[in-house]
């Protein structure tokens, strides 16, 4: 049944900053304010995304790909007239939904924040350019990331010779890594304690 | 008394610098042959004024003609004490307006006739004035006011005119007061930080009303008869069947609203197709009797929907918006969601509007949990487990289905009072009988009601001068004015109690309200003179002039609100008053120097409604906005009504070579402080061509455009554009005759 509010709460409760959907009163500055909506992105606005929360409409939000196309940019919470953290809504339902389990796992964004990037940073304890970018290009197979590469190649020169990237793929973890162990493992602690999966 | 005229030129302000100021004193002394004419370098610093104060006492000076700025300002300085006043503008409309290059003789010298030209006519206006003659009665004013209506509105307005030291006489025509705000539970915020629901304020109200000596409360009582006018109004009022007179000052109409019949709405909202759809006073009712139940079986109502403009903003139904109806629905949410933590209750809505410190009462639902959704009810189904709602959301772009208890439609407003097409032809050459169901029963020869503004609501200008009637004396107050809540309808009632003290007051020193606050002048006619036409009785906006039975105007002053109407209206030039006549402006457009033919110098008269074209003209040099023609010569006029069509025949055959009249907007949505004046003025014009071809003249020659008082930046396009299509005709042939 539309707008059962069962998973509203939910969200409310648990995703981050999730409780100030309820405030919105659906101007639509934040979807005029979005670049990715000028580039066709998204199918649903923050906007909607929030309306499709409200209305209980959970399969729809959590497998959506709308949340994990925001840049960051930060325009719709500059210019929200109810003062929602709109981006931080969003990221937090992207991280939600990957919480859930409903996440595509191959969308780019969710499949490079959680496997690329978090894998390569929780490594060494910083973050490897060139593993990262190797695995970025060749995330959808050898020959698409030999294509990427040459496409890129002027720009990675360059950033070399700027000394803007390291040519060297590994070096080592960073000083203290056991503290930087210590410290993710009791993050994810409190996180599950939060989410009850204690 | 004789007169005796002082005509006194400020050199400030670069007066002095820019023009010939012994020239300008000569016109006045040897060709207006006034006695007294000195010139002050700071006429409006306190020694100008005790220049001028000292002849007042010594020389006996009794009449002013002040040459300097615009009669809009140094008002307080000039406010002598002396009733035949002209204010001649050399600096706002003249030096501030003109484009004078260095050196530039010509324009130097057109400058200086403009200003000789503003001189003569001042001098003739004070020539043609008399003092006023206030109005009295023959039969004493009153200073009581009649509030009609013993709702919230008429209980705050009663209660503002007692306190402040005036005798109410409250009418209610039910048994008990207290009007519709008696059957609500709760109210929504009156106050910081506006988020929480207050209690009914109305017993405490009552209790005040009750205990207070200025004011007598008369239940089962109804108006059967309003005769008079302001000051002097013979209400006939019958209880319980008893009729009995009582003169009053003025009259506040606090009859409320009337809820659309919700019979009425859309078969698709299911109003009477089960028990559970009611509407919202329906729900108060019940929120009062703490019972949010569903109707059909008695259980628990937990999942409560509300259907937002039921019927309001659509053309089949009410046109216009309701105004309370989104707050008042925010409120019975809080009702349904603080009565159960775990109810449910859902707006649907258009757009919600709420207007002023509202919009935070609005955040408290949201934040409790009201549900939102924008769209329309298109069906409504009732079974065992509730009604059952298909909803077009237009959010979610599509349709969705809910289960509720309740359905509660949010009807509109609709006024209790008693209106009148204003633009209907009023009945002519006879009173109008009593009318079943008229609140005052006007005994005015233009009708029993009140004159409606905009779906039948009995304002003259929603924004401009609110409460305001086209009945002098007479306001209304609260939703019978317009929708509005409860915490607008409190504020209403106050701003009519002052309203219907003003009047009291002004009435009784022979002063005009609103728009000419204070005039002490009034129309008077020449019997003799009168074809009974009809013109002057039909067109006063204000239905000041009522008929006798040979179909003589019988004037009203105390309705009267100066506006000149009936004197441009009057085919025989019979009506006048003591500071406006077609005699005085006429011999004032005639005083101006015409210059010949040859001089290739044209004159295009520029007639101005003081009240919205006169202030734009002034802020023409005050913003800037661009220089006007020096041809032109402005004379303000009190309101475009009354103007009179002998002055275009007059200004045509003096030679000038066009006539442009700026009134205020008419017609929807017109600025007319006057209501019709402007109006009224066009349709006269329309008649001006006759006039024109009897002189065999070009009727684009006469042209009236519509100025509002922002219009100051275009005014110099619209005036030098007129000039230039003036300029590009013959000159006038009737030049020098
Ligand atoms: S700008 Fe803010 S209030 Fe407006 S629709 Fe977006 S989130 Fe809602
Ligand atoms: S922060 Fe994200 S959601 Fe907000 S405007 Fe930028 S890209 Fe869009
Ligand atoms: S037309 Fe104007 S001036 Fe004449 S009686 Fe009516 S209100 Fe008074
Ligand atoms: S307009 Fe003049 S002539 Fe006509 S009825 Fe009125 S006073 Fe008489």
């Amino acid at each position: 049944m539309t707008y059962d509010l069962t998973f509203a709460k939910e969200v409310y409760e648990n995703s981050e900053e999730g409780h100030w959907i309820k405030m919105c009163m659906q101007c639509g500055v934040c979807a005029g304010s979005c670049p990715m909506g000028f580039l066709g992105a998204w199918t649903h606005s923050p906007r909607q995304l929030f309306q499709m929360v409200r209305a209980g409409l959970r399969d729809e939000v959590l497998s959506s790909t709308d949340m994990w196309m925001c840049t960051s940019c930060y325009n719709c919470i500059v210019r929200c007239p109810r003062n929602l953290p709109i981006t931080h809504i969003i990221h937090g339902l992207a991280r939600y939904a990957s919480v859930q389990g409903k996440a595509d796992p191959k969308q780019s964004t969710h499949h490079f924040a959680k496997d690329i990037f978090w894998e390569n940073i929780v490594a060494t304890g910083r973050v490897g350019e060139a593993a990262l970018t190797m695995k970025l290009y060749f995330k959808d197979g050898i020959g698409e990331g030999i294509k990427q590469g040459l496409e890129m190649k002027d720009s990675a020169l360059g950033m070399l010779k700027a000394k803007r990237l390291k040519p060297l793929p590994f070096r080592g973890k960073i000083k203290g890594y056991p503290g930087f162990k210590a410290m993710l493992k009791k993050a994810f602690e409190l996180e599950n304690q939060k989410e009850g999966k204690a | 008394m004789e007169k005796k005229i002082g005509c006194y030129i400020c050199t400030g302000c670069g007066i002095g610098d820019a023009l010939d100021v012994k020239a300008l004193g000569n016109i006045a002394t040897k060709e207006q042959k006034i006695p007294v004419v000195k010139n002050h370098e700071f006429l409006c610093g306190t020694e100008g004024i005790a220049m001028i104060r000292k002849d007042l006492t010594d020389e006996g000076v009794n009449a002013l003609v002040i040459a300097g700025c615009s009669h809009r300002v140094k008002n307080e300085e000039f406010r002598l004490g002396i009733a035949q006043m002209d204010r001649v503008d050399l600096r706002d409309k003249c030096l501030w307006v003109l484009d004078v290059p260095e050196g530039d003789d010509t324009a130097e010298e057109d400058r200086q006739m403009m200003a000789e030209d503003y001189i003569r006519i001042g001098c003739v206006k004070v020539k043609k004035m008399n003092d006023p003659n206030p109005y009295e009665a023959s039969t004493p004013f009153s200073k009581v006011v009649l509030v009609v209506g013993g709702g919230i509105a008429g209980l705050t307005a009663a209660l503002e005119v007692a306190r402040t030291g005036y005798q109410a006489i409250l009418v209610e025509k039910g048994e008990t007061l207290g009007g519709q705000v008696a059957k609500m539970h709760k109210v929504s915020p009156a106050r910081a930080p506006y988020n929480k629901l207050e209690e009914n304020p109305l017993p405490m109200l009552l209790a005040e009303v009750k205990g207070n000596k200025n004011i007598r409360i008369m239940n089962n009582t109804v108006v059967q008869k309003t005769v008079g006018a302001p000051g002097l109004f013979d209400v006939t009022l019958n209880h319980n069947g008893t009729a009995a007179v009582e003169r009053v000052g003025s009259i506040i109409v606090a009859t409320g609203f009337q809820a659309y019949d919700p019979g009425k709405l859309d078969k698709k909202l299911g109003y009477g197709s089960s028990p559970d759809v009611i509407t919202s006073m329906e729900f108060e009712e019940m929120a009062k009797a703490g019972k949010i139940v569903r109707k059909s079986d008695g259980k628990p109502a937990k999942r409560v929907a509300f259907s937002l403009c039921a019927g309001q903003r659509d053309t089949s139904h009410l046109e216009y918006c309701s105004g309370a109806c989104c707050v008042y629905s925010l409120k019975q949410a809080l009702y349904v969601i603080e009565n159960h933590p775990d109810a449910s209750a859902y707006l649907i809505y258009q757009e919600v509007r709420t207007p002023g410190q509202m919009e935070d009462f609005y955040r408290k639902v949201q934040n409790e949990g009201g549900i939102f959704i924008k769209g329309d009810v298109n069906k409504v189904t009732s079974g065992s487990s509730g009604l059952t709602l298909e909803v077009n959301d237009k959010l979610l772009r599509q349709g969705v289905t809910m289960e509720v208890d309740l359905l509660v439609l949010a009807t509109g407003m609709e006024t209790t009072m008693d209106t009148t097409d204003p633009n209907s032809a009023s009945p002519v050459g006879k009173q109008v009988d009593e009318l079943p169901g008229s609140i005052l029963n006007l005994q005015y020869r233009q009708g029993p009601g009140l004159p409606s503004l905009k779906n039948n609501f009995p304002d003259s200008h929603f924004i401009c001068f609110p409460y305001e009637t086209r009945r002098t004396g007479i306001y209304v107050a609260g939703p019978a004015r317009r929708p509005m809540g409860i915490a607008a309808t409190c504020t209403d009632a106050a701003g009519a109690a002052l309203k219907a003290i003003q009047v009291v007051e002004s009435v009784a020193r022979g002063a005009a309200v609103h728009p000419r606050a204070g005039d002490l002048s009034f129309p008077s006619f020449r019997e003799e003179g009168c074809t009974q036409c009809k013109r002057c009785t039909e067109e006063c906006p204000f239905g000041a002039i009522n008929e006798d039975e040979k179909g003589n105007p019988l004037f009203n002053p105390t309705r009267c609100r100066r506006c000149g109407t009936c004197m441009g209206a009057c085919p025989q030039k019979i009506i006048s008053f003591a500071n406006y006549s077609v005699d005085m402006i006429g011999s004032m457009l005639k005083e101006m120097e015409i210059p010949e033919a040859d001089d290739e110098k044209p004159r295009i008269l520029v007639f101005a409604c003081e009240n919205d074209a006169i202030p734009a003209l002034d802020m023409v040099g005050r913003s800037h906005a661009g220089a006007l023609s020096p041809y032109i010569r402005i004379i303000p006029l009190r309101c475009m009504g009354s103007m009179s069509l002998v002055w275009i025949a007059d200004a045509m055959a003096s030679g000038y070579d066009g006539v442009l009249l700026m009134g205020c907007r008419h017609g929807t949505d017109y600025q007319c402080h006057n209501v019709r004046g402007s109006a009224l003025a066009e349709i006269r014009l329309s008649k001006v061509s006759e006039t024109l071809d009897r002189l065999q003249l070009e009727s684009s020659r006469v042209k009236m455009v519509e100025v509002n008082i922002m219009d100051a930046e275009t005014l110099p396009q619209v005036i030098n554009g007129f000039v230039a299509e003036i300029s590009a005709l013959d000159p006038n042939p009737y030049k020098g005759f």
